[in-house]
């Protein structure tokens, strides 16, 4: 594809404004000194000092990084397992519904999932808390994980861990010091993919949460749908400046790793 | 030259290295090898050669572990190799895809298989130095596979494979990648090598001018069977089936009835109505007028304007076609019947003074011991 | 042994976290309410063997199902939530192409970047960017602001709490997901093909109808359906931009269970809302399964 128009240039113009004027618009009035959201009144940064001084939000805040950080590592490990199993374990009794259960959860509907991990709770006694949350994430996050990690693994050369059996290694010790170094960007990938997806998750939380532990998405929901206000404008856009300056580090990084690589290339062409 | 000829196989008292005893390996209900019996003896270059899907892979998966035979057994010296994991049989592999690792340098990835050992730290850097020396690679120790040229990843692949000293060396397509000057090249290195180190290499190819440049045998295999095993000269020269004499270079084959002849101990062979009958010796026996092929190299066809005098066989033609390479042409005869036949000549005189051209009537000709005679 | 093991954990996992649970609600909608905890009948007794679990079978019944079919609002949220869904899936599309458009066309050195723009939104909180809407549609919102200031409008336009509001929240959120898979369907594409569709007589739109949208036509259905199948089933989008009038069945399912608690007749609403979403699934697997037959 070429020839870059007007048209396009426009589509793509008014396309980034639609995608990023709300949020713009978001961290513009986190500044803004009234409490009345839709009227400027000038620069102020009260609003983050209130946040800050928020008990509720800062252990709401904490509780929900707890989750994320462990139940995306759990998921990760679990993930790549079974992605591991479904590229690599060829046939097994049962495989089909293993696959199923893999997919599955990446169409089911939150509401679903949430409701059928809290009547299973329930049913087995477990008290609602920041246990029965991890679990709950862990196990879609898995999928997400599986899904990531096996589109990976699908490209791998497999000779790349015959040679290492050929050499002399287990079968673990092959995917110790051949497939996991590989497949690694990957795998981090899945994690932070988990990890997002913890942070992000309000539906299945609402559910799996009790009393005893509230996440930070539950909490901003039981605010904003009082309508808007300007505390959640602050906590709003350190959340998105926190994701920003994630993702254009990890792009940079990969970017300059892929530069790097095309220039060995080229040099090896030039030596041949 | 008192150089005694290296032929173990010939030697009842030589042990075979390696022995296919009815190896039977299918997969669900396709057969890709069957019922195979075969002795590859210490020190042989051996090369498996065939057309892709005929089993030569699978017979070297099967002797690295990375198959198990449905039926049969693999023995490696004297062992059976049955239910032995990949990582610890005497065997090393060199990939087609030379998997090398990409996260390790070229010096990482030759001391991988000695670090599994548990080789103990100057050993493995001095036998890891010896290799780079062996391959030429010092120079590009400290380099990733992703940063040298694939003529180099090539080398260290081999290094690599050859660092444990392994008793047994299988080479899957080893020159696939390489483009054909350096694939020349190399065949000869390989061959270097293998007579430096001593070891038994089992080649995979499907190229015959490679299997034929570097192998002390050469096993001709299609679907799952091995057709003939022979030394390079006796597969070319001595064909035992219309399939390798057809699968190895160019052949005329020319279909007939053989009866034996009055004299000698040749064979007459009718192969078309109303044209004269072809003499050819062969130690094979046929029945009066039964069916018979045979295979004649383009090379032992020699062509001629003027009729030529006493030739065991000759027959007139037509010039349909010229192929020229340089070094040789091929020419493509018409006989009366319709018949194709290529002769070829080598080029030893200028291009100016070549006397035969398209359309000249021209006789061909070959000795008695020229054809090979061939069941099927 | 090392592989069964590597099987059995994330198998386990599974069985336990997704498909037990699952068959629980399978259950408990065939259940009837009580006022009890937990706050429906029968409840399994495995004390009494097998006449206990052949009388726990006896009174499970479809009461539930049938309930969902005569009350009138159940099958209205069910028709409600498609047409949302389908008519924001429309839209998302005639959003997503365009850019997707531009992306492709536009040089490769920006490509890189133009992707990282597209999927940033992504790795944001989700509930954020549907709140970011809540200031800008308000009656005192700043569209109405600036259309008022314009002269366009004397009185606020009233979007939010209403289906539009809806719709635009979910082009809004999910987006990217329409541009990615258009964008790549296109970036695969050979210039040439215009070329050669001009060459043949085409004017640019006819050769943009005849030649562009079918070779990304892969793209355009995972796009849909990518919409399409988490739609259906959105909760934050309908009770945060939605109105009382807007009936969605992620909403009604929340409903029934956190303020009537409600249990069997949530648990009926969510078998039902899965087996709406069966269709679009195995519809989508199916585009996926041929794209990768196609490519080999």
């Amino acid at each position: 594809m070429r020839r870059f128009t007007w048209f396009n240039a426009t589509s793509l113009t008014l396309g980034f404004v639609f995608l990023y004027l709300p949020m713009v618009i978001l961290v513009i009035y986190s500044f803004n000194a009234s409490k009345l959201v839709t009227v400027w009144a000038g620069f102020s940064t009260r609003w983050y000092g209130e946040l800050l001084g928020n008990q509720a939000f800062l252990d709401a805040a904490w509780v929900t990084l707890k989750v994320a950080v462990a139940s995306s590592t759990l998921a990760t490990v679990l993930g790549t397992m079974a992605a591991y199993v479904l590229v690599r374990s060829g046939r097994f009794a049962g495989r089909t519904l293993f696959s199923g259960m893999i997919y599955a959860p990446l169409v089911m509907p939150e509401v679903i999932t949430g409701l059928s991990l809290l009547l299973l709770f329930i049913g087995i006694g477990l008290d609602r808390g920041v246990l029965t949350i991890i679990l709950a994430h862990t196990t879609f996050a898995m999928c997400y994980v599986s899904v990531v990690v096996s589109s990976r693994l699908v490209s791998f050369d497999r000779s790349l861990e015959e040679a290492a059996l050929d050499l002399g290694c287990t079968p673990f010790t092959a995917f110790r010091l051949v497939t996991l170094p590989i497949i690694a960007p990957a795998v981090v990938s899945g994690w932070l993919l988990a990890f997002t997806l913890s942070l992000d998750d309000l539906v299945i939380a609402s559910f799996t949460a009790g009393p005893s532990a509230t996440t930070l998405p539950i909490k901003i929901f039981s605010a904003v749908r009082l309508g808007v206000s300007p505390e959640i404008n602050a906590l709003s856009t350190l959340m998105i400046a926190i994701v920003t300056v994630g993702v254009i580090t990890a792009s940079l990084i990969s970017k300059r790793a892929s530069l790097a690589q095309q220039r060995d290339a080229q040099a090896a062409a030039r030596a041949q | 030259m008192a150089q005694t000829v290296f032929a173990p196989w010939d030697n009842p008292d030589e042990k075979p290295l390696i022995q296919f005893k009815n190896v039977t390996k299918r997969f669900g209900d396709f057969t890709a090898i069957d019922n195979l019996t075969q002795d590859i003896y210490t020190r042989e270059f051996f090369a498996l050669l065939g057309p892709s899907g005929c089993g030569k892979t699978t017979m070297m998966r099967m002797l690295a572990g990375f198959e198990n035979p449905s039926e049969g057994q693999i023995l490696i010296a004297g062992q059976d190799m049955a239910g032995v994991p990949p990582n610890k049989r005497p065997v090393n592999m060199m990939f087609q895809s030379y998997a090398l690792f990409p996260h390790l340098s070229v010096w990482d990835n030759i001391a991988f298989g000695l670090r599994r050992e548990g080789a103990e730290k100057t050993q493995l850097a001095a036998r890891v130095e010896q290799m780079l020396k062996l391959t030429r690679l010092e120079r590009f120790a400290r380099r990733k596979p992703h940063q040298i040229s694939g003529g180099q990843r090539q080398r260290v692949a081999l290094a690599r494979s050859l660092a444990k000293a392994p008793k047994l060396l299988l080479l899957d397509e080893p020159l696939g990648a390489l483009d054909k000057k350096l694939r020349q090249d190399t065949q000869f290195e390989l061959m270097d090598i293998q007579e430096k180190t001593g070891t038994t290499f089992v080649i995979v190819t499907h190229d015959q001018e490679e299997a034929m440049t570097v192998a002390s045998r050469v096993a001709v295999m299609d679907e799952g069977r091995i057709m003939q095993v022979a030394t390079p000269a006796v597969i070319y020269e001595q064909p035992n089936s219309v399939y390798v004499a057809d699968f190895i270079g160019d052949v005329n084959i020319i279909e007939g009835a053989a009866t034996p002849h009055p004299q000698a101990d040749g064979y007459s062979v009718a192969w078309a109505e109303g044209q004269p009958q072809f003499h050819a010796k062969t130690n094979r026996s046929f029945a009066p007028g039964q069916k018979c092929f045979l295979a004649l190299r383009p090379e032992k066809v020699a062509i001629s304007a003027e009729p030529p005098e006493e030739a065991a066989n000759r027959i007139q033609g037509k010039i349909i076609d010229i192929a020229y390479l340089g070094n040789i042409s091929t020419y493509h005869v018409r006989l009366p019947n319709g018949t194709m036949m290529k002769a070829q000549t080598a080029n030893t005189r200028r291009l100016s003074r070549r006397s035969l051209t398209w359309e000249d009537a021209v006789w061909l000709s070959w000795t008695d011991t020229a054809a090979a005679v061939l069941e099927g | 042994m090392r592989r069964a093991l590597l099987i059995a954990v994330p198998y386990l996992w599974l069985l336990a976290l997704f498909l037990v649970p699952f068959l629980i609600v399978l259950k408990i909608s065939l259940s009837d309410t009580a006022l009890a905890i937990p706050p429906y009948l029968p409840t399994l007794d495995f004390t009494e063997g097998w006449a206990g679990i052949w009388g726990f079978l006896q009174e499970l019944d479809f009461e539930n199902f049938t309930f969902l079919t005569q009350d009138e609002l159940y099958w209205r949220a069910y028709l409600s939530s498609v047409q949302i869904a389908l008519i924001s899936t429309v839209l998302t599309l005639l959003v997503g192409y365009p850019i997707a458009y531009g992306m492709a066309s536009a040089p490769e050195h920006w490509r890189a970047t133009l992707m990282m723009l597209v999927i940033l939104p992504f790795w944001t909180s989700f509930l954020i960017r549907v709140y970011s809407w809540m200031g800008i549609l308000s009656n005192e919102g700043l569209l109405n602001q600036l259309l008022q200031g314009l002269g366009l409008i004397d009185q606020p336009l009233i979007i939010l709490n209403t289906n539009t509001a809806v719709y635009i929240g979910i082009v809004y959120t999910y987006l990217p997901f329409m541009i990615l898979p258009i964008y790549a369907a296109l970036e695969k594409m050979d210039a040439a093909l215009l070329e050669a569709a001009e060459d043949l007589g085409c004017s640019r739109l006819t050769a943009f109808w005849l030649v562009t949208v079918p070779l990304s036509r892969q793209g355009i259905i995972a796009g849909c359906f990518l919409v399409f199948i988490p739609a259906l089933g959105e909760f934050v989008i309908p009770s945060l931009l939605g109105g009382s009038g807007t009936l969605m069945i992620g909403k009604v399912l929340w409903e029934e269970f956190f303020n009537n608690r409600d249990w069997p007749v949530a648990s009926a609403v969510a078998v039902i809302l899965l087996l709406i979403l069966i269709i679009p699934i195995i519809l989508f697997q199916r585009n996926e399964q041929k794209q990768r037959e196609r490519e080999g």
